[in-house]
């Protein structure tokens, strides 16, 4: 157990790095390298010749505006959850009110509705109120949240009496109890929940597809499938630079937060 | 779960819960209810009229031979990732729980992947082997196997399994490793004293201490089997070549958006729907375990 030189883990571990990184290698190379010869089934496993030029290119047209509409879906959506999240759990913890059951169980339900389900008749009720190849339609209906609900119930449930009853004592409302107390105490969970509901936004596929079909909505993920779906003259340089850019910002988010990020997940399923 | 301190306001709650409420009930409750709705009428072809139909759409889904292999199709690609998937993490996960040098840059290494979006997976396996560009599928075509997923059924279904239980793998590397290391080491102590080494240990030991883990991975697997892999699939075949990799969702969109049959893929809509209820239930009742998003 305590012995270091432990050869078989290293393999398996190194080969199982391998076929993790390996396709991210090649993505990398291939955007370094001249895209008539991807095509001609030439790709390099050492970078090419273009440097960063692909990347000054593919950064001239319209992945730009992709980005940043990803980056603004993402955020949306990781904020908007969390917020919404925290205020329904923390009215269901902290108050009495008629219709609490009611409320808890309806947000419940949305567990088992996911997009995928009810594609459909969730497109004619965006297209009733306007939200089709809107900005606004690409986040809102997303924000609602059973599984974030639940999670802050279940801190704000663990917080003691006491701590309720010393906010009361010295005056506090309950928005300043939540501002100056409910929030701090859990702002380690709302952190990894942040990087999670971030990575969450920024990889969405279908729900975009469905409600912008308005080619300056695209997002990353969207601009490039649309990129390999044409089978002949796929501009493949350009493709993988993009693809690049497209994994930066989430991978970058789960390295740098990934100690949070981890103990986040897992915690609540202990 | 009641607490004993609480405020008195009633309005204030009411305000608090009522975002979540209102997105709830416009977003999901709302299209949850037309789809039930429209999965019990027929529209003719211009949508002017619609007529009350019962269960009929229901009895016509259920014959059809496309949609009964489509459920078969689906069971097995959710049985193929999810074995796949698992197993892979659970081996990469024991040795990276070895106390041995690097195992943070290990951990980092197969984590990372959490960021990938199935969408993106697509595009990280096409390089492999995608059949003029790919390096594997050169390798492949000189071996003398014709390696074309848009033209073979088998090899376009090893494809979309292969990628979308790559995709899966830190996932569920990161729930093994969780696992493992809540394992007391009192335990595995306790084991190599009574002479418990290697495969015995992890057979009648750790294993079955991981049993609950993995009961919770398995629902999870299947769940993003079943769903969330629609834009691997999308980015890979499409669903082709022929109905070769349509899986339920990829078939509801197709019927759906595609072919605007809005009767059938309503039905189809609510079948999933009763899929994810009862995979819900399974992991609540059996487990009493959350997934996040």
């Amino acid at each position: 157990m305590n012995d270091h030189r432990d050869p078989v883990a290293h393999v398996v571990l190194v080969l199982g790095a391998i076929l993790f990184v390996a396709p991210l290698w090649l993505v990398f190379v291939g955007s370094t390298q001249d895209s008539a010869a991807i095509a001609r089934g030439d790709l390099s496993v050492l970078p090419g010749n273009e440097g960063f030029g692909v990347y000054a290119g593919v950064l001239a047209g319209p992945v730009p505006r992709m980005l940043l509409i990803s980056l603004g879906m993402a955020l949306a959506i990781a904020i908007g959850k969390i917020v919404i999240s925290i205020l329904s759990a923390f009215a269901v913890v902290f108050f009495r009110f008629p219709g609490r059951h009611v409320a808890f169980w309806l947000i419940f339900i949305t567990l088992m509705l996911p997009v995928e389900v009810r594609i459909i008749p969730t497109y004619s009720v965006m297209s009733d109120l306007g939200l089709i190849n809107t900005f606004t339609g690409l986040w809102l209906p997303l924000i609602a949240s059973a599984t974030a609900t639940l999670l802050f119930r279940q801190i704000f449930v663990a917080i003691p009496d006491e701590l309720v009853e010393a906010a009361r004592m010295d005056g506090a409302g309950p928005l300043r109890f939540l501002w100056d107390i409910v929030i701090p105490v859990s702002g380690a969970n709302i952190a990894a929940l942040f990087v999670i509901l971030f990575i969450y936004g920024w990889n969405q596929y279908l729900w975009p597809l469905l409600v912008a079909t308005n080619p300056n909505l695209d997002t990353i993920v969207i601009g490039i499938v649309k990129m390999i779906a044409v089978e002949t003259q796929t501009d493949w340089s350009a493709v993988m630079a993009t693809a690049m850019l497209a994994l930066l910002p989430p991978v970058v988010v789960v390295v740098v937060m990934q100690r949070w990020f981890v103990s986040g997940l897992t915690e609540g399923e202990k | 779960m009641e607490r004993r301190t609480i405020f008195g306001q009633r309005l204030l709650p009411v305000i608090l819960v009522a975002p979540q409420f209102l997105l709830t009930l416009i977003f999901f409750l709302w299209p949850a209810c037309q789809a039930i709705w429209s999965s019990m009428t027929r529209q003719d072809p211009f949508g002017l009229h619609s007529q009350f139909a019962g269960l009929d759409n229901f009895v016509e889904l259920f014959t059809d031979p496309l949609y009964r292999a489509s459920i078969g199709r689906t069971v097995f690609f959710m049985a193929a990732v999810s074995a796949l998937s698992m197993s892979l993490a659970l081996l990469l996960a024991v040795f990276a729980d070895r106390e041995i040098r690097g195992r943070t840059i290990y951990r980092t290494l197969l984590i990372w992947p959490y960021a990938i979006a199935p969408a993106m997976a697509a595009v990280l396996w096409i390089v492999l082997l995608q059949p003029q560009v790919g390096i594997l599928a050169a390798w492949l075509s000189r071996h003398g196997i014709a390696w074309d997923y848009h033209l073979n059924d088998t090899q376009a279904m090893l494809m979309i399994v292969l990628a979308c239980a790559w995709k899966q793998v830190s996932y569920n590397f990161i729930f093994f490793l969780a696992g493992l290391q809540s394992i007391p080491r009192t335990v595995l102590e306790a084991a190599r004293m009574d002479g418990a080494r290697g495969w015995h240990r992890f057979r009648t030991i750790t294993f079955p201490l991981l049993a609950p883990t993995s009961f919770f991975l398995l629902v999870v697997n299947l769940v993003y089997a079943a769903f969330d892999t629609f834009g691997t699939i999308q980015a890979l075949t499409q669903g082709g070549p022929g109905k070769a990799t349509e899986t339920l969702v990829v078939k509801v969109y197709r019927d759906g958006v595609v072919n605007l049959d809005i009767g059938s893929s309503s039905a189809q809509s609510v079948v999933l729907m009763i899929g994810v209820i009862g995979l819900t239930a399974l992991q609540f009742r059996f487990l009493g375990r959350r997934q996040l998003t």
